[in-house]
């Protein structure tokens, strides 16, 4: 609908697959995308994102937060300037709502994707908010039939679903603040007690500007898969869930610049509703017990104890 | 990632963890894969020079519970055999005792391909010594690794 707008699309290269590709998809149909790059800390810069802008562009597609590494963009400063330059502004924000404060409004939201499962809701049920006025944006059909939801998804409702989500929402908004308080707690309490107890451990992701209850951990000289089937009742993740099927490290965590055999040493820890402290310091003291065990098997980290540069080594890859 | 029961074994109570010397002339150390990729195995045998046959073989393996595992075996089937004998051990053998799934085939390349390093390592060790025998000490400790 924008096509005779223009053509340039610009997002960032730790979006979740779904906008990636989409945006990919895009590109095949003689779209231009940009792909912003990020920080050390998982940020995108400002200054970039204004510099990408041209007269074609007319859609910014940033996430609110990231799944893997918790890192929030800064959405209403990127709103901002998207309104001041007159380009549509579409955000990611599944891991946001919920945990943090969203306001489409003061933040110049025009369209959000939201998902029950991740607020505690119903799977299978989610929403886009499109934004009715200043501006109004219009969105193709998906499907023709019966008009339902403003033309642009026809079909009967699914109700239970929708309902679902409502209640969900209701229950996460009223929860918010003291939840928050209370998983940033936990989380800080599980940073704390690795950091303490481990050396050669890595925080993936800024922790200043990060959902309360993410925590993405390197340990050095241990691969992510062997960490995790020592810790198998604990559900946690090595790279990101969704992408596990690959043995591929993190795109992700790539894109923050770690090495591949940084990547290859994450595990992702996030707190939850139902997380209780006795939780945490169980999780805590499996963790640092099986990180010792599997470096006492690895030849790299008796290396970096030898003081052995590992990047200078020439490795027999195959 | 189902694993089978012996890659669990192995992963619980691996054998032969550790090190040996590797300036010894009686040492091979094989250094195999690459950090980047996931999977490093550092295998080492000691060999009886009267014999040939691997009295001890050590291993350190950073990767995954099925890399673990694979090299763990190895080093459980190369003792008590001849440096030749012990040359003949084939990753699809690992891969039917350990019930690895095809992602997890490499892993098995992987401790075939230590075991031939390090023996390949030890092989050196030995024409060199007995070729320049005054020049012992230096020959003895070649760096699996450069720089």
């Amino acid at each position: 609908m924008y096509r005779e707008r223009g053509d340039h699309i610009i997002t960032q290269v730790t979006e979740h697959k779904a906008v990636l590709d989409t945006c990919k998809r895009l590109e095949k149909h003689g779209f231009r995308v940009t792909f912003l790059p990020v920080n050390a800390d998982g940020l995108i810069d400002l200054g970039d994102l204004a510099r990408a802008i041209d007269e074609k562009t007319i859609l910014v597609s940033i996430m609110a937060a990231n799944s893997e590494i918790g890192v929030l963009q800064p959405i209403a400063e990127i709103g901002k300037l998207c309104h001041e330059r007159g380009v549509l502004f579409h955000t990611d924000a599944v891991q946001a709502v919920g945990k943090i404060p969203v306001d489409v409004i003061a933040d110049n939201i025009d369209a959000l994707s939201l998902s029950g499962h991740k607020i505690y809701g119903p799977k299978g049920v989610g929403a886009l908010y499109v934004r009715r006025r200043n501006p109004r944006v219009q969105v193709a059909a998906q499907m023709d039939g019966g008009g339902h939801e403003r033309g642009m998804r026809s079909g009967t409702l699914n109700v239970p679903g929708i309902v679902g989500l409502g209640k969900a929402c209701e229950i996460a908004q009223a929860e918010m603040a003291s939840e928050a308080a209370r998983l940033g707690a936990l989380r800080d309490r599980l940073k704390n007690k690795l950091e303490t107890e481990l050396d050669f451990i890595h925080i993936n992701g800024s922790m200043e500007h990060r959902l309360p209850g993410n925590l993405n951990a390197s340990f050095l000289y241990v691969e992510g898969e062997s960490l995790l089937m020592g810790i198998n009742d604990v559900a946690v993740s090595s790279g990101s869930a969704c992408t596990s099927a690959s043995l591929e490290p993190s795109y992700v965590l790539k894109a923050l610049g770690l090495g591949d055999e940084v990547a290859h040493s994450s595990i992702r820890f996030g707190l939850g509703r139902f997380n209780t402290e006795a939780e945490v310091d169980y999780v805590a003291a499996k963790v640092v017990d099986i990180v010792k065990k599997l470096r006492e098997l690895s030849p790299l980290y008796e290396m970096a104890k030898e003081g052995i540069d590992l990047s200078k080594v020439q490795w027999a890859a195959h | 990632m189902a694993y089978s029961d012996k890659v669990i074994d192995h992963y619980n109570n691996p054998r032969n963890v550790g090190q040996l010397d590797k300036s010894s002339t009686e040492v091979g150390t094989g250094l195999v894969g690459a950090p980047e990729c996931g999977d490093v195995m550092r295998l080492q045998i000691r060999v009886n020079p009267e014999t040939q046959v691997i009295e001890e073989a050590k291993f350190k393996t950073f990767g995954c519970g099925s890399a673990i595992a694979s090299s763990s075996l190895a080093t459980e089937w190369i003792k008590g055999r001849t440096v030749d004998d012990a040359l003949t051990v084939k990753n699809t053998e690992i891969v039917k005792e350990l019930s690895l799934p095809p992602v997890k085939i490499h892993c098995s390349v992987l401790a075939e391909d230590a075991i031939r390093a390090a023996i390949g390592d030890w092989k050196k060790k030995n024409t060199a010594a007995e070729t320049t025998e005054a020049s012992n000490e230096s020959e003895a400790a070649p760096e699996t690794m450069t720089k």
